[in-house]
């Protein structure tokens, strides 16, 4: 039978670009939705994300998503994108401080606007485009080749590159997480929906992973 | 090993057709935007800008539906610009698959708009498009309706207004350069790269490969943008990469 992925619909803009690229990387049906049910019964979920984690968080919990998602990962695997991903943590320091969903501990903070790179230039913020993203062991990266490029845009991260939680490396000015991963969790700072074959091949991974790290 | 600088394919798109025009005059037929992009996007392309150039209120509907069907098979970043006016206009384009919009004359003649964009929308998701012309030595001024009005603003000064207003790119055209394949304009990309805390796409002129190199090297900008070189198979993007890696920038391959 075709599983169901459910992307979760929360006001926060395009999901489009998820949606089609879920259902181009392998057999799924792919729901944009709200529907407390629908996300429940769907054998997969997406939480996206785009623009302020505190938007995010309040678009979620308006819709009473927020216990939604903490019940999902107890049965089933999820896949954080970008914000998506951001908002599994504990919490971010943009605006006046925001409090997460606390799946992953630690916490997401602004990059410093006085980066720079070994040659001594100045870094940009956001950080926008194609990163290497080093890999750690974890069955979702099956068949990428490790420091493969991901598209990533974004001005604040999740700064502890060495936390047991994460999976994936990438280097701005200095290390930070590029995937963040717990049993039927697995969280992505960058855009797969955005990388192009490699990105397509990390949601037909997903597709297939049992939630196991 | 870090951050890739970007190659970005620009579709100016006429009434659903894709056109490039030297000194947005001569207007040159290359193909169903679609089609164009898949063909950029299989080549290694890193993102895709599409501009609107007739951007009426009949075309509308058109440019969403095209921006759409894109964003269903291209799976890189999308830039959609030309006539964006209000955030209903950004908010179409972003819900029909465009993952960053861009606003050029508006900006100028409403800068809150850039505000209330970067405020509802993102940053991330916001790109200022300036086109300036040389007016004397060192210094640029802001032109707007393809090149034809002044409007005495200060090319640097204003890009790091929007800046300060919440723009996460600057879209960065030279009307002196664009259409003549003579390289970009390196003292006003380079002027504005350095000036700026947000990367800065260098567009206008580039009529060879090394220009693309010269973009990054002397103009300092985190990602070049041509039309024409790659329409009409001129070059492949896999061609500029090439050329861009020998010269030691690190990019996409």
């Amino acid at each position: 039978m075709t599983q169901t992925v459910a992307v979760i619909d929360y006001g926060s803009g395009n999901l489009h670009s998820v949606a089609k690229a879920v259902e181009y990387a392998g057999q799924c049906r792919v729901l944009v939705t709200a529907d407390a049910e629908e996300i429940r019964s769907a054998d997969r979920v997406v939480l996206p994300g785009v623009g302020a984690m505190g938007d995010c968080m309040q678009g979620l919990k308006e819709r009473g998503l927020d216990l939604v998602v903490l019940g999902v990962i107890q049965e089933k695997p999820l896949m954080g994108v970008c914000v998506g991903m951001q908002i599994l943590t504990e919490s971010g320091e943009e605006s006046a401080g925001v409090d997460a969903l606390g799946v992953f501990s630690g916490q997401i903070t602004q990059f410093s606007k006085s980066m720079k790179n070994l040659k001594g230039d100045a870094l940009k913020v956001p950080h926008m485009g194609w990163n290497e993203v080093e890999q750690r062991q974890h069955p979702m990266w099956n068949g990428i080749a490790d420091r493969t490029r991901f598209y990533f845009v974004h001005s604040y991260r999740y700064a502890d590159a060495t936390a047991e939680c994460v999976v994936g490396t990438c280097e701005y000015g200095a290390p930070f997480a590029a995937a963040l991963s717990k049993p039927n969790v697995f969280g992505v700072q960058f855009h797969p929906e955005k990388s192009h074959d490699a990105g397509i091949h990390l949601y037909r991974n997903f597709l297939t992973w049992d939630g196991a790290c | 090993m870090g951050l890739a600088k970007r190659i970005i394919p620009c579709l100016d798109v006429d009434q659903g057709r894709v056109v490039k025009g030297v000194q947005f005059e001569d207007i040159r037929d290359a193909g169903d935007p679609v089609e164009v992009s898949r063909r950029y996007n299989q080549e290694g392309a890193d993102e895709i800008t599409f501009l609107d150039i007739t951007a009426s209120h009949e075309n509308r509907a058109t440019t969403l539906e095209t921006v759409s069907r894109m964003a269903s098979e291209v799976f890189i970043p999308l830039t959609v610009g030309g006539g964006v006016r209000y955030l209903d206009n950004i908010r179409d384009l972003l819900l029909a698959g465009a993952d960053k919009v861009s606003i050029n004359t508006a900006a100028v003649f409403e800068p809150e708009l850039v505000k209330k964009a970067a405020e509802k929308f993102g940053s991330q998701c916001i790109v200022v498009a300036i086109d300036a012309k040389q007016v004397e030595q060192a210094r640029w001024e802001i032109f707007t309706h393809g090149g034809r009005k002044p409007t005495g603003l200060d090319a640097v000064e204003w890009a790091v207004r929007m800046v300060s207003y919440g723009a996460g790119e600057i879209l960065l055209t030279s009307m002196d350069r664009d259409g003549t394949r003579d390289g970009f304009d390196l003292g006003l990309t380079r002027s504005v790269a350095d000036a700026v805390t947000v990367p800065v796409v260098a567009s206008g002129g580039v009529g060879h490969l090394n220009h693309l190199v010269d973009g990054v090297v002397q103009g300092h900008a985190e990602a070049v943008l041509a039309a024409s070189i790659f329409h009409f198979a001129h070059h492949t993007i896999g061609e500029a990469k090439e050329v861009m890696a020998a010269a030691g920038i690190e990019v996409r391959l």
